[in-house]
């Protein structure tokens, strides 16, 4: 069913040019905050939800996009498919750069990239049959209208998805189907138009784990089949170690890590990948569930974190990683959640106070000392914290803890955002390996 | 095992009219240890989620149940929904997959404590009350600064502590958490799970976890039970099931389970069976690499292995009860390949 003027050979940019090519994206969100703040009439913020990615989706690879839900992955594969506009960079796709395509131009792009969804309950009209929903794409991109034409056409490519025989499930309902064989009828969907480029986001983790290995063992034969190339997205690196030619790690708008999978797999440089490999249950019942998981979740990606985003987590996070203000509220508020209900807490919380005056983006610390309190019991609870854990990261990012006029005055180190790398096979954003020389470059 | 806290004996739910009943949960017995943490695996549509609710009393209009329920000396099938309502929160608690859903938003998180202690144990003050929520929230995670907020304001894993914080204020005996972090990021994932593991130490509380991820029973759980089509085909500790899987349902899906270890992709055909017309003799005879003719026939009868271990396969015999030629490989028609889950 691939017409043979598809990507002929002779294409010049068949050279192992990319596919695809994305420079300095970024896809920016407006919001105008909760309700409530938007009564008292505060400012609206921004979401970066990506912000500055690079990277390149070479011709037949499977590339894994790998992040937690708010690392930006999502929006990513929705920019490079004209669903979300960029608010700067550049997406090339074939050599031709379509950011700023107007829709209807994208349009017709869209035939040469498909998508499927994680929901194949929510990916498919529940009005219409199998035979309408799959020829569907065919009669919008005016490609087939004959009536038997479209039928035989949908036939062929339900039986290449293993929905066999397609008289079956032709004139089913996608309710009569089971998730395994919806998510089945959107891969057929998004091939009957032959697309060069499949994004395929989260399309298994809906699906029962006995079902999960057939839907990737069907991609990986459509790969090869219909030469695609893949952009995968998930958040679970174990699936994607067997799908994957290159993994790229998203955290918070950013690619932290990426390389050749199993150099991402056998030697994970970014703390963030180690821990998220460290995370995964392993059906092992000599392995107890870690304990030494970072602390916290992904944060809101309209206010991130200084210097490395992910440094509020990071075990091995030290001076130049981008301590601040916030980082100080999080420290006393996780100390106060593990003495909860104890005498001390309460008398801590007093003494420091509001902690909304620490809510802020900013490598120093100015607070005044609550009424009846001195700014010298606030520095010696914090010497007191210090002591008490002295190799909690968060305390090599401080340079200075001083009682000054009644406030207490605590800067950080000056947070530096750290810049992707290259190291070893892989390249990845984290001060830990700035000082390693590169091979090549 | 130490006294269980929890006995169910031959506990059966079925939806619809007693001509054609669908029995979600057929003929099921189980016991709960003080204490122990006890994971319940298999697919969807297999009646996991299902028993889990019929334990608590907590099954949908329609459903009907009988057997027992034996919790502290009572059969709580049959307990009047009042009696129940009184039972659950002090005795028995339970997570529910989606933490949004079951708080409600109009409400501090401060009140959702303040209701729950003051529906179950209106002897405290408000002073106490507060004491014990704090302390609890703050096992979970959950900061004293963080009291006063509404649900919104918390991320998804936060919410879940909350809900698991909520259930745990009662000092349950046992906590039933349904999928408690399927909707959660790996990480997030994690760090619930070693809340839920330190259940015993912290709170000497048993945990029932029902879940589809055998790496999360691997991990976390003391004792196993695989449900399929309604029954459980098979039970025992961790260690020796998987090390030793005695049905071969329960080895296909420690097969299909992809983690980091995973050298090759495997899965199970076909699907759970549809519980109005489930297959005749072992329900899982149609999936099963191993089936034999007595598998077709007969329904497998429970036989008792070491260790404590129970199975319902006919590989594990009676013998005596195989009609000659039973032993056979059953000859079937292939199973298409997208007759699946």
């Amino acid at each position: 069913m691939r017409p043979e003027t598809v990507a002929p050979v002779s294409d010049p940019r068949a050279d192992g040019a990319p596919l695809v090519s994305i420079r300095d994206l970024k896809t920016y969100y407006a919001i105008r905050g909760s309700f409530a703040s938007r009564l008292v009439g505060h400012e609206a913020g921004v979401v970066h939800a990506v912000d500055g990615v690079s990277l390149d989706i070479r011709r037949g690879e499977v590339l894994g996009l790998v992040g937690e839900s708010g690392s930006g992955k999502t929006t990513l594969g929705r920019t490079l498919l004209g669903l979300v506009r960029a608010t700067g960079g550049s997406v090339e796709f074939e050599g031709r750069e379509i950011s700023r395509l107007p829709e209807r131009e994208f349009r017709s792009l869209r035939r040469r990239m498909q998508v499927v969804f994680q929901d194949p309950h929510a990916s498919l009209n529940p009005a219409m049959t199998i035979a309408q929903a799959i020829g569907h794409p065919l009669q919008i991109h005016g490609l087939e209208h004959d009536r038997d034409g479209l039928r035989l056409r949908v036939a062929e490519v339900l039986e290449r998805v293993g929905l066999a025989p397609a008289e079956a499930y032709l004139d089913k309902y996608p309710g009569d189907l089971s998730g395994g064989q919806k998510q089945r009828a959107v891969i057929a969907r998004a091939l009957i138009l032959d697309p060069v480029l499949l994004v395929a986001d989260e399309p298994v983790s809906m699906l029962d784990m006995s079902v999960r290995a057939k839907i990737l063992e069907l991609m990986l034969a459509l790969k090869r089949d219909f030469d695609l190339t893949y952009l995968y997205i998930t958040h679970d690196l174990a699936t994607a170690r067997f799908f994957c030619d290159r993994i790229a790690i998203m955290y918070l708008g950013r690619i932290v890590e990426i390389g050749p999978a199993a150099a991402i797999y056998d030697d994970p440089k970014h703390p963030y990948t180690r821990a998220l490999l460290r995370a995964i249950p392993e059906p092992d019942p000599q392995r107890a569930v870690p304990r030494d998981l970072p602390r916290g979740e992904v944060p809101d990606a309209a206010r991130p974190p200084l210097g490395c985003h992910f440094h509020p987590r990071c075990p091995r996070a030290f001076e130049p990683c981008g301590w601040e203000s916030r980082d100080l509220r999080e420290l006393l508020e996780s100390r106060w959640a593990l003495a909860a209900g104890q005498a001390g807490v309460e008398e801590e919380q007093a003494l420091v106070g509001d902690l909304g005056a620490l809510d802020r983006s900013s490598a120093e610390v100015r607070l005044p000392a609550s009424r009846g309190r001195s700014a010298d019991e606030m520095a010696a609870l914090l010497d007191r914290i210090r002591d008490e854990a002295p190799d909690e990261p968060f305390w090599r990012g401080v340079r200075r803890i001083e009682a000054v006029d009644g406030r207490l005055e605590l800067d950080f180190h000056e947070p530096e955002a750290p810049l992707l790398a290259p190291s070893g096979e892989v390249e990845v954003e984290c001060h830990l390996y700035r000082g390693e020389p590169s091979d090549g470059s | 095992m130490s006294d269980p806290v929890l006995r169910v004996r031959r506990l059966r739910v079925y939806y619809g009219t007693p001509g054609r009943p669908v029995r979600a949960v057929d003929d099921v017995s189980l016991d709960i240890g003080e204490g122990e943490v006890v994971g319940l695996v298999g697919e969807s549509g297999c009646g996991k989620s299902t028993l889990g609710r019929g334990i608590l009393g907590l099954l949908p209009e329609g459903a009907r149940s009988d057997g027992e329920v034996l919790y502290g000396g009572r059969n709580l099938v049959g307990l009047s929904p009042k009696e129940l309502r009184r039972l659950r929160g002090p005795d028995l608690g339970l997570v529910f997959q989606e933490p949004m859903t079951r708080l409600n938003p109009l409400l501090r998180i401060s009140d959702h404590f303040r209701e729950t202690l003051k529906q179950h144990e209106p002897g405290l003050s408000d002073e106490e009350m507060r004491r014990r929520s704090l302390e609890t929230l703050g096992r979970m995670g959950i900061p004293p600064t963080r009291f006063r907020q509404y649900p919104h304001e918390f991320s998804g894993g936060m919410r879940q502590r909350i809900m698991i914080a909520l259930a745990l204020v009662l000092r349950p005996k046992l906590l039933v958490a349904d999928e408690p972090t399927t909707s959660l990021d790996v990480i997030v994932e994690g760090q619930i799970l070693a809340l839920l593991a330190d259940l015993k130490r912290n709170f000497g509380t048993a945990l029932l976890l029902i879940t589809h991820n055998l790496g999360i029973v691997a991990e976390s759980c003391d004792r196993m039970a695989v449900m399929y089509a309604g029954r459980i085909v098979e039970e025992g500790s961790v260690r020796d099931v998987f090390a030793e899987p005695s049905h071969p349902y329960t080895r296909e899906l420690l097969r299909s389970t992809i983690s980091l270890e995973t050298t090759e992709l495997h899965s199970i055909p076909g699907a759970p069976p549809n519980l109005i017309a489930p297959p005749t003799g072992c329900r899982f005879h149609p999936r099963c690499p191993e089936a034999m003719r007595v598998c077709a026939l007969l329904e497998p009868v429970e036989q008792q292995l070491e260790a404590g271990r129970r199975v319902q396969c006919w590989l594990h015999g009676p013998e005596r009860r195989i009609p000659s030629g039973g032993e056979l490989p059953l000859e079937r028609e292939a199973i298409w390949v997208a007759d699946e889950a």
